[in-house]
């Protein structure tokens, strides 16, 4: 039997706010997936903050990007039930905070199987992507997890930096940069799943 | 099992970098994407939002009434979200949103010199149901220019976000309309491999076509297969 066909990709364009990320942008919508995963009243002590920028070839951080972040819980599952203080998946546009950046609250991961390093994947959708690329937030603290992480070792050892989150703040709470670049000399590993 | 499965199929995707659509020139990553192998791709993902569906999510012609009918063409999009086995994909959640009959988006930053309509928002959600079914009704989005080109307009289209089983199964799209002389125009729609490109067209319905009220849309979606049971003659 023939295969159906993958119904194609189209950019997500300009205008995702209203119907996506509506509350972040003020509009009379309900969200589905906001920029807060933890809720910190919960978990203060569990709480990051993840943030970063998209920057396009100019180096100029785009302001109208869409991230999508999904990931695991600290003891390795995926949770939507926003009640139990965890939520699974968040979103954030990069168009409400001076400077374009995202900012997620949430914490690091489980790893989400034997042998890899935590780590947060992350989705980038935009005007001007025509496809939406997967990458995967990782954590300097692990280094030697890291070391061994399977996809991590299928990054040339220069571009892996690209895949680490740096610790920017220690406390009160503790602040994780990751910056995507789309292109360019530091150019973000993105993965095929 | 057949084992390419799971793979984003690049002969029926847009590439990331598509110069007739300027944008992606400086946005589209330029390096290889690093192909995951099967074995650590994740498998489970969360089926979430369902609860999130409020009774009018699914009807744009009446979630942003403010003081009477939104303008314009009632329509009523349905049709079946599968993988590419055709087997239906069940508590699928859809989001949509689009501009409105005049081709005006509610958002703050589209600047296009149309009218709002001030009873019509343009987003909604839906859900899948046993049959892989969704259903929704809306108003007919209008044409709008674009700065992309010297006289560019984007033919009429709804935007679609669609969660399947597992973050593989994600996909973002628009459907269009059948007949839209724009499409021959349109370099994010042209940038679909030829093959594909009509699978973004949906068709009208009359058996959708809701007698005094709405014409029907057909429009299908085909996520990647994943955990799905090969047929044995395959």
């Amino acid at each position: 039997m023939n295969k159906l066909g993958q119904t194609p990709s189209q950019t997500v364009g300009p205008y995702f706010a209203y119907g996506l990320t509506p509350e972040q942008y003020k509009f009379d919508h309900t969200s589905l997936a906001t920029p807060v995963l933890l809720d910190a009243r919960k978990n203060s002590q569990d709480a990051i903050i993840l943030r970063g920028k998209v920057y396009d070839l100019h180096g100029e951080a785009v302001d109208d990007a869409m991230i999508e972040i999904w990931q695991v819980d600290q003891e390795g599952k995926f949770q939507i039930k926003p009640h139990q203080g965890f939520f699974s998946i968040g979103r954030m546009g990069t168009g409400t905070i001076e400077g374009n950046w995202f900012e997620f609250t949430t914490c690091i991961p489980a790893a989400e199987k034997q042998g890899q390093a935590p780590a947060i994947h992350m989705i980038v959708f935009m005007r001007g992507l025509l496809s939406h690329v997967y990458t995967r937030v990782y954590f300097e603290d692990f280094k030697e997890l890291n070391q061994e992480d399977p996809y991590l070792k299928l990054v040339t050892e220069e571009r892996r930096s690209t895949l680490i989150a740096q610790k920017v703040q220690e406390s009160p709470v503790t602040i994780y940069e990751f910056n995507l670049h789309m292109q360019g000399e530091n150019e973000t590993v993105f993965f095929d799943y | 099992m057949d084992t390419t499965q799971n793979q984003r199929d690049w002969t029926s995707h847009p590439p990331l970098i598509a110069p007739g659509y300027k944008s992606t020139i400086f946005r589209g990553p330029s390096q290889n994407l690093i192909t995951v192998p099967e074995l650590m791709k994740p498998s489970s993902g969360p089926i979430f939002g369902l609860e999130s569906v409020a009774p009018l999510d699914h009807d744009l012609t009446k979630n942003g009434i403010k003081n009477g009918e939104p303008l314009g063409e009632r329509i009523v999009v349905s049709g079946r979200v599968l993988n590419q086995h055709g087997q239906p994909l069940k508590n699928t959640l859809i989001e949509v949103w689009q501009a409105n009959a005049a081709g005006r988006y509610v958002h703050k930053r589209d600047q296009h010199h149309a009218p709002l309509d001030p009873n019509f928002f343009g987003a909604g959600r839906c859900v899948t149901n046993e049959e892989g079914i969704f259903k929704f009704y809306t108003i007919k989005p209008g044409a709008y220019p674009w700065g992309n080109h010297p006289n560019a307009w984007r033919p009429n289209h709804i935007h679609f976000s669609v969660f399947g089983p597992n973050i593989g199964t994600r996909l973002v799209t628009q459907m269009y309309f059948p007949g839209d002389p724009l499409l021959d125009y349109d370099p994010i729609y042209l940038a679909v491999p030829e093959k594909a490109r009509e699978r973004l067209i949906s068709s009208f319905d009359m058996g959708l076509t809701e007698e005094g009220f709405a014409l029907g849309y057909q429009f299908d979606i085909v996520l990647r297969g994943h955990h799905s049971t090969p047929f044995e003659n395959e």
